[in-house]
């Protein structure tokens, strides 16, 4: 066997150095799935924050789209119903907006859930400086890392912004059959709900990705020895 | 036993042309602390032969770990040059670089530094899959070497369910994956007992010598001077002598006292 090998190493040792250094996708994606396993419970919290900004943003938006439904039957009852109910109607309106409070209310939340996010992911690449060494010394290239942070935080990012989606949309749509009645969910339209609750999740997979994206990048640059060192 | 062997190497080695594998020139390193300048490496010159087993030894803050970085390409000189294979590391740009640390070196580090979240097999694989090896044949050869350092039956470990020794052994395993014509070792054996690290000693000692890898480990460790074709006493950033094989037995016994 000492020969097989020790040929092999010859043969190596005279190449002249190349350039070709690869990590296959799949293989990313399997590293980054398992550091969101083994790190479970941190990645929960990280997504948290997500999960309320996105449930928050979906409840408006489908909030809003019960009201247009409410509104296109004409039923001036409903129309007297959403004014009391605090969206801001003229006479001639035939479409509800966001009132501006809602809005500031969810953009506040979303930079609160952005900082939260940056917040988290620094911590965690900091936590990972060694990892991140020694894999450079494997020979990792900067974009490698890059790669897993964004994966990991973009698989984080979908999970926790379909299900603040969902909740969202649930809870609106519950709160308006409170509210209006079963006409509420009769009235508005699937494709404006779908469409809304699709919106919030784009959203948070963006801003996930937003969150992590300075985090990985002082990651990815990071040179091996400090890399080794931070941690002492 | 050993001494047979490095007695044989010795010959082999000058019977084929004495390569170069690493050679050092003039290197200088200070680091910026504030407005305190550290002068780690004060100028240093060394080459080393390929296939040898070679020990750096020194006191604390000597500069080991730093003239360890600037050959690994992990740390770039103040000034002077590190040539590879007679290549120059500073003319590397960062992919030639990460192959070079892939392909051409392997590195074991005193806090063995195994990636938690993953099993023993898949530590030695990833520096085959950057290698650009297929995974069935990165997971064939990961086994093989688990096997050589004596782990095969617990591949699927995680690095927290191993012992020192055994993470230890892993990350030789890992080291060797790519079949590196260099071993660089920093302390392996310094977070070790004193058995576990003989171990381990015998084990870098055995590759060297079978698969003909330069191992260069620097290390505070007087059982390592035992296996050493060459030694490098190193103090406040200089060489202070190198001595071959033969004399070593010579001087050993004061060793001692000093360290
Ligand atoms: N990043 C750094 N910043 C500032 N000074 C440094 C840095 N790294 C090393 N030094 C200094 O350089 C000198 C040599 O350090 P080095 O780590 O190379 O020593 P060493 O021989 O490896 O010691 P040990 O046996 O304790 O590991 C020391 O004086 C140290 O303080
Ligand atoms: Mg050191």
């Amino acid at each position: 066997m000492s020969k097989h090998t020790s040929n092999k190493v010859d043969k190596q040792s005279s190449e002249p150095v190349e350039r070709q250094v690869v990590l296959p996708f799949k293989q990313s994606l399997a590293i980054s799935f398992k550091q969101i396993r083994v790190r479970f419970f941190r990645s929960l919290i990280t997504t948290l924050s997500l999960v309320l900004a996105i449930s928050f943003l979906s409840f408006v938006r489908v909030s809003n789209d019960v009201a247009n439904g409410l509104l296109s039957t004409g039923d001036p009852d409903f129309r007297r119903q959403l004014i009391r109910a605090g969206y801001d109607l003229g006479p001639e309106d035939v479409r509800a907006e966001t009132n501006p409070k809602q809005r500031w209310i969810v953009i506040l939340s979303i930079l609160v859930c952005v900082v939260g996010i940056v917040n988290a992911q620094l911590m965690a690449v900091t936590e990972r400086f060694r990892e991140i060494g020694t894999m450079k010394c494997l020979g990792a290239l900067d974009r490698f890392i890059l790669r897993l942070f964004l994966l990991e935080a973009g698989m984080q990012g979908v999970v926790g912004a379909m299900a603040g989606a969902l909740i969202g949309g649930f809870f609106s749509l519950l709160n308006s059959v409170i509210r209006f009645g079963n006409a509420s969910l009769t009235h508005v339209l699937l494709s404006d709900v779908f469409f809304s609750m699709a919106f919030a999740t784009g959203v948070g997979f963006f801003l996930s990705l937003a969150g992590v994206f300075y985090p990985a990048i002082i990651a990815a640059r990071m040179q091996p020895v400090e890399a080794m060192r931070a941690e002492h | 036993m050993l001494n047979e062997q490095s007695k044989a190497l010795k010959g082999e080695l000058t019977e084929a042309v004495e390569r170069k594998i690493v050679r050092v020139s003039q290197v200088t390193k200070t680091f910026k602390l504030g407005k305190v300048d550290v002068q780690a490496l004060k100028g240093v010159d060394l080459d080393i032969l390929a296939g040898r087993y070679v020990s750096i030894m020194g006191p604390s803050g000597s500069g080991k770990s730093t003239l360890f970085n600037m050959i690994g390409g992990l740390d770039k000189p103040s000034s002077g040059k590190v040539f590879i294979d007679e290549v120059d590391i500073a003319q590397l740009d960062a992919y030639e670089l990460a192959w070079l640390r892939c392909r051409k070196i392997g590195y074991i580090f005193q806090t063995f530094n195994l990636i938690q979240v993953m099993t023993a097999l898949e530590n030695v694989t990833l520096p085959m899959i950057f290698g650009g090896m297929g995974n069935e044949a990165a997971i064939d050869k990961g086994m093989e070497l688990l096997d050589l350092v004596g782990l095969g039956d617990r591949y699927q470990h995680k690095p927290f369910e191993l012992s020192g020794g055994q993470q230890q052994r892993v990350a030789v395993a890992r080291a060797l994956a790519n079949n590196p014509a260099i071993i660089l070792a920093d302390e392996p054996t310094g977070n070790l007992d004193l058995n576990t690290g003989e171990e381990i000693i015998a084990l870098l000692k055995n590759l060297s010598w079978e698969r003909k890898v330069t191992v260069i480990s620097a290390t505070h460790d007087i059982k390592m001077l035992n296996v050493s074709d060459q030694v490098i006493w190193i103090r406040d950033g200089r060489i202070e002598k190198i001595e071959e094989r033969e004399d070593l037995t010579i001087s050993v016994g004061s060793v001692g006292e000093r360290w």
